[in-house]
């Protein structure tokens, strides 16, 4: 059998489909973003679970996406996302605002096979009156009349990038903490997975390891991507690149500038042949 | 010599404090909030019993379902206190996070985008505290009226909500928020600060009271935690923020 590499997982993603990504502090695989740029996908529509970082800006800057759902989309401590500021004010990408724990809601509803699922909050915000698929009905369990809730609809992404620690022989996926990745896999329909490494065995009948993974059941694919979280954070495996991530943001403000990015870390030999 | 954001850490943390406020056993601090998150460590490393969780925190992260646990932990009280800015504030602590203009993202003639409205839209109505935080403090920030409502200062009867904000802490100034009449009133004024230099420096009406004291400076054993132990617990979070403020960089 052949192993999977980042360009073959990001080859059975098709244009169109909607993609979900963790955010930067949450195990976003930034290597199937990288591998999907140098596809040339088309037309994607990003999901923020429920923010959006690095390899969100990357993509709408190599044209791949055509709309953003999200609750925010920022480099941090590097400031504002250039490419994606710059693609809304040319009006080549739309954005579908939300606010972080609504995200988690919808993921939540899909993962549980439900139509919606209530949030407080919201009610009086102008991201409510620029959603039409979300309603406010009076709480049913209430006396019916009183005591508005928002109704959030089941969302289920296409597919989900996520970037663990380790993958076994059973297909699991080891994410740690970040148990939020786990609800991400439940609810969406197909999830593609990079790790650093593979090890032996099944996680799963390690109970020390098994809370923080996320059972094969859920996964369709993995490759080995050793960083593949680059330039973003890894769990305690390695910390966020602040110093490229300036860098990137220093260039991406410009298309140029933006294009030099690509050539010298997407789509040069040696960034390929490291994922 | 005392740096503006060791001033604002040390009133926010007098905020954190107040004691004519609810008490603050839980607060959470969310993204890119290097001077709440001084603050809040001021507060903890004088001794006052307060559990932080801090969302941002790479190593050793207090949540083990990610951010949805934080906003599970509001949903049901369990936080106290949070922290909100944004990139307009208007006279009624109306917040906008998400842009300027038509609405953001609906047309490519929408004026300034920001980055969005993280949790804001739940945070601000399910937390008892909020301390909004802007170091900006120009008629561009706080405005007569957002253009866009993120979150709601106040909400109409009926609408469940366990509180809104406490206070604004700028560059410039401390206000309080009285969400009875839906106004900010001027509490103090950092050095160098006039009253009438506030007024044309914000875009919104606010209250006055006879006497506007002069914000406090940081005590020197405040200024000694925020430049030792503080910044040691947040090298790891914020490298730049401590680089520049208490010249200290992480070992490699």
């Amino acid at each position: 059998m052949i192993p999977h590499t980042p360009d073959s997982l990001a080859a059975s993603v098709p244009d169109g489909a909607l993609v979900a990504l963790p955010p930067d502090n949450s195990l976003p695989s930034v290597a199937l973003a990288r591998a999907l740029v140098r596809r040339g996908a088309k037309d994607l529509r990003l999901l923020g679970v429920p923010v959006s970082g690095f390899a969100t800006d990357l993509l709408i800057g190599a044209g791949c996406v055509a709309e953003v759902q999200t609750s925010a989309v920022s480099l941090g401590e590097a400031g504002f996302a250039p490419r994606f500021t710059a693609a809304l004010k040319a009006g080549q990408i739309t954005v579908r605002d939300a606010t972080c724990p609504a995200i988690h809601s919808m993921l939540q509803a899909a993962e549980k096979g439900i139509p919606f699922m209530p949030l407080r909050g919201i009610i009086g915000s102008d991201i409510l009156r620029n959603r039409p698929d979300w309603k406010v009905v009076p709480n049913p369990l209430g006396d019916g009349v009183s005591d508005p809730i928002v109704l959030l609809p089941a969302l289920s992404p296409d597919v989900a990038l996520i970037h663990g620690v380790m993958a076994d022989e059973a297909g699991n996926v080891w994410v740690g903490r970040r148990r939020e990745c786990a609800t991400l896999a439940h609810a969406s329909q197909r999830v593609l997975a990079t790790v650093e490494r593979l090890v032996k065995g099944d996680m799963l009948e390690d109970e020390r390891l098994a809370p923080g993974v996320i059972s094969g059941t859920y996964i369709e694919k993995v490759a080995v991507a050793e960083r593949g979280a680059w330039p973003v954070a890894l769990l305690d495996e390695y910390a966020f690149d602040a110093a490229h991530v300036a860098e990137y943001a220093r260039l991406a403000k410009t298309e140029a500038g933006f294009a030099e990015y690509l050539d010298r870390y997407v789509f040069n030999a040696r960034a390929q042949a490291a994922e | 010599m005392i740096k503006l954001e060791e001033r604002l850490a040390a009133s926010l943390a007098r905020l954190i404090l107040d004691p004519a406020a609810p008490p603050a056993r839980h607060i959470a601090v969310g993204a890119a909030s290097p001077i709440p998150a001084a603050a809040c460590w001021l507060v903890k490393k004088q001794g006052h019993p307060v559990r932080l969780s801090l969302l941002h925190k790479r190593t050793g992260n207090p949540f083990s379902e990610g951010s949805r646990e934080l906003f599970d932990l509001t949903g049901q009280g369990r936080i106290d206190l949070f922290f909100l800015g944004g990139g307009q504030i208007d006279g009624k602590a109306n917040l906008n996070l998400v842009g300027t203009g038509e609405w953001p993202g609906g047309s490519p003639q929408g004026g300034v985008r920001f980055p969005g409205s993280f949790g804001s839209a739940f945070m601000y109505f399910m937390t008892p505290r909020t301390i909004l935080f802007r170091e900006e403090h120009s008629p561009r920030v706080l405005v007569p009226q957002v253009d866009n409502i993120s979150a709601p200062g106040v909400s109409e009867p009926g609408v469940f909500r366990r509180g809104t904000a406490q206070a604004l802490v700028t560059g410039k100034c401390v206000f309080a928020f009285h969400p009875d009449r839906a106004r900010f009133s001027l509490t103090s004024l950092h050095p160098g600060e006039t009253v009438d230099g506030i007024r044309a420096a914000t875009g919104f009406d606010f209250d006055v009271p006879a006497d506007v004291p002069q914000t406090p400076d940081p005590t020197e054993a405040e200024l000694a935690l925020l430049r030792g132990p503080i910044c040691d617990e947040m090298l790891e979070t914020y490298p730049e923020f401590c680089a520049r403020v208490f010249d200290r960089k992480l070992a490699a």
